[in-house]
């Protein structure tokens, strides 16, 4: 058998989603973004929403996230993605908009807009991607970073007496009149991508049925910002990210 | 809605004016001396018969941010504020003209540096002119003397904005807000539908309907080369609104040997220490620019050929005359007068001013 026998369409058990542009990645390899992207742009075609929905990227490594997904886009200002789209959503109440952020925009600077999104039950879906750090400003502590864990701003190790603690705004979030959906998934093992699929479109569906705002946190990694290969990254979130941010529905309307 | 003649204060008569008009969207938040425009949409609840979204931010940082996504789907979206609010928007006002939205803001001034106080101020101008955020942008900034132009300009702002995709700025000192006039409100017009929306503005984050290509609104740009090309479009678009969109307006020019220059309220104040003037002989002009953004400059620039001299008249330390000494190039004294803190001259003061700076000759 040659390769060209081998290379047919009958053969072909994956490829990029039909809304997944066919353009170079910024992201690091290893980063978790690339997957989620993906799955975001499943969920859309799958549920033919590609003409009626809006994605409001955040400031952060993904910045560029209007990159790669064939759908309208709004760059928001760091941490207003959740009003932007608040906007977008109560003047086009034909669409579908969502957030995609990262945990320095979605926690620290931006958690005003977040929180309050949420408690008024916009109908909008927030993407909350947390890998613990800053990435694209060059590996910064972030406000979910864990106590002793290393970053460009803590480099002896974050403390709670300097920096406080790890935030887990999703719990925050799960306790809001407003929200209908809060899950923490993952997508470093393929049973974990199934899931947080899942989620998103469970997700998107809220949203387009106008049940209030839903939110998707995807714990991930940083091999860059944490400093280790890609697949040392997924052991050390298993290891200790899980424990402080446990997969699973918070809440589930 | 018919044309109707109303008494009310300015800041009611905005919230008419762009209900009215077919606004789709007001963002805000509470601040002393504007809270009434909010009050007031609230209480007309025009969700209920144009649509028109009404929403309480929860901080001006968000209204700002609220008026960024709905501008950015081809809205006709507005916000108010006053001064300490204005300056939190600073930053959003400059992601929309990075990303050259159409929007308006609202500023009924109070007076500053800092929490200041509620009583009417001009000290905005530098603020509202100048920039105010970061990177080189401007703001199609009105000024209103009347609450007549606080409805007008609700209309004009927003047409303007969309006519140069440049957000627009009605800056209002607090005495218009809260000033109560006989004002005649224009006849309602319906909200665009969604359709003409999109026709409107082929450049609008609509969600794409079948256009074939994406839309993607953003100030973004990380090629140096496409980033200075960026900025040398805002700078045509902003060469074609000085050309273009200059307002002014003039009061006994023709024969005046000394002019003032004043905006807002306070040209009202000086057009009666001017009458006051003339009935003694003294004959000054009065100079109101309407637009302090594009600023009337050659209006300025030709009267300074004709008078001895000039003396701007503001509610502040000295900040309009800045663009009255550089259109008068030198060719006669441009002086100051100014109160602060709230405070607002009379005719009396304004004469005062005159006498001192001008009266020997």
């Amino acid at each position: 058998m040659n390769i060209e026998e081998i290379i047919r369409p009958e053969n072909k058990t994956a490829s990029r989603p039909r809304l997944l542009l066919d353009v170079n990645t910024h992201y690091c390899p290893g980063c978790s973004h690339g997957v989620v992207h993906k799955l975001i742009a499943e969920v859309i075609d799958e549920m033919g929403l590609e003409d009626n929905v809006v994605g409001v990227a955040p400031v952060g490594c993904a910045v560029f996230a209007y990159n790669y997904i064939d759908i309208d886009w709004v760059e928001a200002a760091h941490g207003r993605a959740p009003a932007v789209a608040t906007a977008l959503s109560r003047l086009n109440p034909g669409n579908v908009v969502f957030t995609y952020q990262g945990d320095g925009d979605l926690a620290a600077i931006g958690i005003a807009e977040t929180i309050h999104a949420a408690n008024r039950g916009e109908n909008i879906v927030i993407v909350f991607i947390n890998n613990a750090i800053y990435g694209m400003t060059g590996g910064q502590m972030a406000p979910t970073t864990l106590l002793g864990q290393k970053t460009a701003t803590t480099p002896y190790g974050r403390t709670a007496e300097l920096n406080g603690y790890p935030i887990k705004i999703s719990d925050i979030l799960a306790g809001l009149d407003g929200t209908c959906y809060v899950t923490r998934q993952s997508v470093h093992t393929p049973a974990s991508v199934r899931k947080t699929k899942a989620a998103l479109k469970k997700a998107f569906e809220n949203a387009r049925q106008k049940r209030g705002t839903s939110i998707v946190e995807v714990v991930s990694t940083c091999n860059s910002g944490w400093k280790l290969t890609p697949e040392q990254s997924n052991h050390w979130m298993e290891e200790n990210m899980f424990e402080k941010y446990p997969l699973g529905d918070l809440k589930n309307v | 809605m018919e044309q109707e003649v109303k008494l009310m204060k300015g800041n009611e008569a905005i919230a008419h004016a762009a209900i009215r008009y077919g606004m789709d969207g007001y963002f805000g938040y509470p601040i002393t001396p504007q809270s009434e425009v909010l009050e007031t949409l609230t209480l007309e609840k025009p969700w209920e018969t144009t649509g028109m979204v009404v929403l309480q931010a929860e901080s001006e940082v968000a209204a700002i941010n609220m008026v960024y996504g709905g501008a950015a789907s081809g809205k006709a979206v507005m916000t108010s504020s006053s001064s300490p609010g204005v300056s939190l928007k600073q930053e959003g006002i400059s992601y929309i003209a990075g990303a050259r939205l159409p929007a308006l803001i609202i500023n009924v001034m109070r007076g500053g540096p800092g929490l200041g106080t509620i009583q009417p101020s001009q000290a905005d101008y530098f603020q509202a002119t100048k920039g105010g955020g970061h990177g080189d942008y401007h703001l199609i900034v009105l000024s209103p003397a009347t609450v007549q132009e606080m409805t007008d300009f609700v209309g004009l702002g927003m047409d303007l904005a969309f006519k140069y995709r440049v957000p627009a700025m009605i800056l209002a000192d607090g005495i218009v807000g809260q000033m109560m006039e006989k004002v005649v409100l224009p006849p309602a017009r319906p909200r665009r539908t969604d359709e003409e929306v999109r026709a409107q503005c082929p450049w609008a984050a609509t969600g794409k309907h079948g256009r074939g290509h994406r839309n993607v609104v953003t100030s973004l740009e990380l090629d140096s080369a496409v980033m200075e090309k960026n900025n040398e479009i805002l700078q045509d678009t902003y060469k074609l609104i000085t050309a273009n969109e200059v307002r002014c307006q003039e009061y006994f020019t023709d024969d005046c040997d000394y002019l003032i220059v004043a905006f807002g309220t306070v040209a009202r104040i000086a057009l009666k220490a001017i009458e006051e003037a003339r009935e003694k002989g003294i004959k000054i002009g009065l100079l109101r620019p309407i637009t302090l953004w594009p600023f009337p400059t050659d209006a300025v620039a030709a009267m300074s050929r004709k008078v001895k001299g000039i003396l701007t008249v503001e509610l502040n330390a000295g900040q309009m005359v800045e663009d009255v000494r550089l259109a008068a190039e030198g060719r006669v004294p441009v002086t100051h007068f100014g109160r602060m803190g709230g405070m607002i001259p009379t005719p009396a003061e304004i004469l005062d001013a005159f006498n001192r700076d001008f009266g020997k000759e």
